[in-house]
């Protein structure tokens, strides 16, 4: 049963590759530099697609990270005990709203609030720089990076919270010891241990990021274009999957597509694997045996 | 060296400030999960009702229906990919924690702590070929897959660490006695671990219960009941993106209510879990 877990990546990786074997032969690479998406024409390029999915991601990730990283340290330096537990537990629960949910709630209340409020606001005080230009539709590439980021804050959060938990109390004990106020604890014993770590948990936190589908293609707007302002609707590579698996009416067509997973499940893995490499050495999630 | 006074305050207040900020960042953390609740709740309410549960969909245009089908679609869908899901992912854990070398177990950790992080939209695109193609068409069998193979690596992981919370000293008191090793992990070690094993199932279950990207093109979604297992079948999270994207008023608003029932399902899960875990051999240390 346990080879099955391998059997499964092979399935996973080869059937992905099978289904591209198309557009694989007729674009070569030029399907991850192309910026062409025209099915009309049989013209197939992913370039949008890829810079919707990093240019999201990277906002989901830049938003997230400092309020994950602050909310561990509260958890695990700050927050009277009483509290650790439940806070963790409300945690968990927005890790288990699922992503259609979210969505729902973006395009109803999040995308038409942010459209009033803090996109004008943005435009008005920020708009000399090149990102905030330009017409306000509410769905955007920014509006998909804050869902994205409301989507990874519990996963970011708990691995930095049992990456802060594991760095040993001799290390605090001392730097109490010289003196240091609790501020200068954490940073200076606490934050620089467990630095490797928490890239770590961002990295993780990126890989769920890039592969969202639901909540960011019911907020993204859907074009592929690669604009430069936030402001401007995008496209990931999940959510082209998610729309146009099912206008796929031609060989080709189907088979970019295909293509489309296969760059998403390579980006994922590597953003994975570098992620486990991080953490792994703190020994997150490996506990010793009971009694010993 | 005599540190000044004004310094030692100074540092005092800084370490206040950051204190304060952490504090913000929880609220900041937790304030979506209130945020979406209080909406679910605003305009789902009114909507869940007993037809809700009972009804089919009404044709387009029509105000009013339910959503029955989706509702029994994704127990159906649970059903048969728990079928798949748990056996594997059980016996696969129980292999790991139990048999197995080092290095072929650290092997399959990886591997599927790999497959956790894959995208849950690339299943659907694999299962798609794996199933939707050779048969010819979107089917139950082919939407349970897809959930039953995201199931297994989130249940194999679980199940290994349930088990190695086992103290070896169970084991090698059975061994003491010449009980043969299937009889030791079945008899003792699993049934040990088994509250924990079945909590990481259930965590799973609500896990998959919400997912609606590896659904898109594997059950595909029905407006109407589903009578064969070879046939297109509606889910609920399918069923509140379709409504959810659409243009009438009236879809939204079940919606919403689609959502609150699809929440408190999860939730229910969630939270009844943690329940059964309290005790020595909890989910989470």
């Amino acid at each position: 049963m346990a080879m099955f877990v391998l059997a499964l990546v092979v399935l996973v990786g080869w059937k992905l590759f099978q289904g591209s074997q198309l557009t694989l032969h007729k674009f070569g690479w030029r399907f991850l530099v192309q910026s062409d998406w025209d099915p009309v024409n049989e013209n197939y390029g992913a370039l949008p697609f890829i810079f919707g999915t990093f240019v999201s991601s990277i906002i989901g990730v830049l938003i997230a990270l400092p309020l994950s990283v602050g909310t561990a340290i509260y958890l695990t330096e700050l927050a009277p005990n009483w509290l650790r537990q439940p806070v963790m537990m409300l945690i968990e629960m927005l890790a288990a709203i699922p992503s259609v949910i979210l969505g729902l709630w973006g395009i109803f209340v999040m995308v038409p609030w942010l459209r009033d409020w803090p996109f004008p606001f943005l435009k008005k005080t920020l708009g000399f720089t090149p990102f905030f230009q330009g017409p306000i539709y509410g769905v955007s590439i920014l509006a998909a990076g804050i869902i994205i980021a409301i989507m990874i804050l519990p996963i970011i959060t708990s691995v930095s919270r049992e990456i802060l938990r594991s760095v040993p109390d001799s290390q605090r004990e001392a730097a109490y010891a010289l003196g240091a106020t609790r501020w200068e604890v954490t940073r200076i014993a606490v934050l620089s241990y467990a630095k490797r770590g928490i890239f770590g948990a961002t990295m993780l936190g990126l890989g769920r990021a890039l592969g969202e589908t639901m909540a960011v293609t019911m907020v993204i707007g859907n074009r592929p274009e690669i604009a430069k302002s936030l402001f401007a609707p995008g496209y990931t590579l999940a959510s082209a999957i998610a729309n146009e698996f099912s206008e796929a009416t031609t060989e080709v067509y189907l088979s970019a597509i295909f293509e489309l997973g296969l760059v998403l499940l390579l980006v994922t893995i590597v953003t994975n694997i570098v992620a486990q490499l991080l953490i792994g050495n703190f020994g997150v999630g490996k506990r010793v045996p009971a009694g010993h | 060296m005599q540190v000044s006074k004004h310094h030692h305050h100074w540092r005092k207040l800084k370490s206040g400030c950051v204190s304060i900020v952490c504090f913000a960042c929880a609220l900041a953390v937790i304030a979506p999960l209130g945020l979406v609740l209080f909406h679910l709740v605003r305009l789902g309410a009114g909507s869940v009702d007993w037809h809700f549960f009972t009804a089919l969909p009404k044709p387009v245009g029509e105000v009013g229906g339910g959503m029955a089908n989706a509702i029994v679609g994704t127990l159906t869908l649970l059903g048969l990919a728990a079928l798949l899901g748990v056996p594997v992912g059980v016996l696969g854990g129980i292999y790991l924690s139990e048999y197995g070398s080092r290095r072929f177990n650290w092997l399959v950790r990886f591997m599927a702590d790999i497959l956790n992080g894959t995208p849950s939209i690339v299943w659907g695109v694999v299962v798609y070929a794996l199933l939707v193609i050779p048969m010819k068409g979107f089917s139950v069998y082919a939407g349970a897959v897809a959930l039953g193979f995201m199931m297994i690596p989130l249940i194999l992981r679980t199940t290994e660490e349930m088990l190695t919370l086992v103290p070896n000293s169970y084991r090698e008191a059975a061994y003491a006695l010449g009980i043969a090793r299937w009889k030791i992990i079945l008899h003792i070690v699993v049934k040990i671990a088994s509250k924990g094993i079945v909590t990481g199932v259930l965590l799973a279950l609500a896990r998959v219960a919400g997912e609606t990207a590896p659904l898109l093109f594997t059950a595909f979604g029905n407006r109407f009941w589903n009578h064969d297992l070879k046939e297109p079948i509606a889910a609920l999270p399918l069923q509140i993106f379709t409504y959810a994207i659409s243009p009438y008023e009236d879809w939204h608003r079940q919606a919403w209510a689609g959502a609150l029932v699809l929440i408190l399902m999860v939730l229910a899960l969630n939270i009844g879990v943690r329940f059964l875990t309290r005790g020595k051999f909890s989910a989470r240390g």
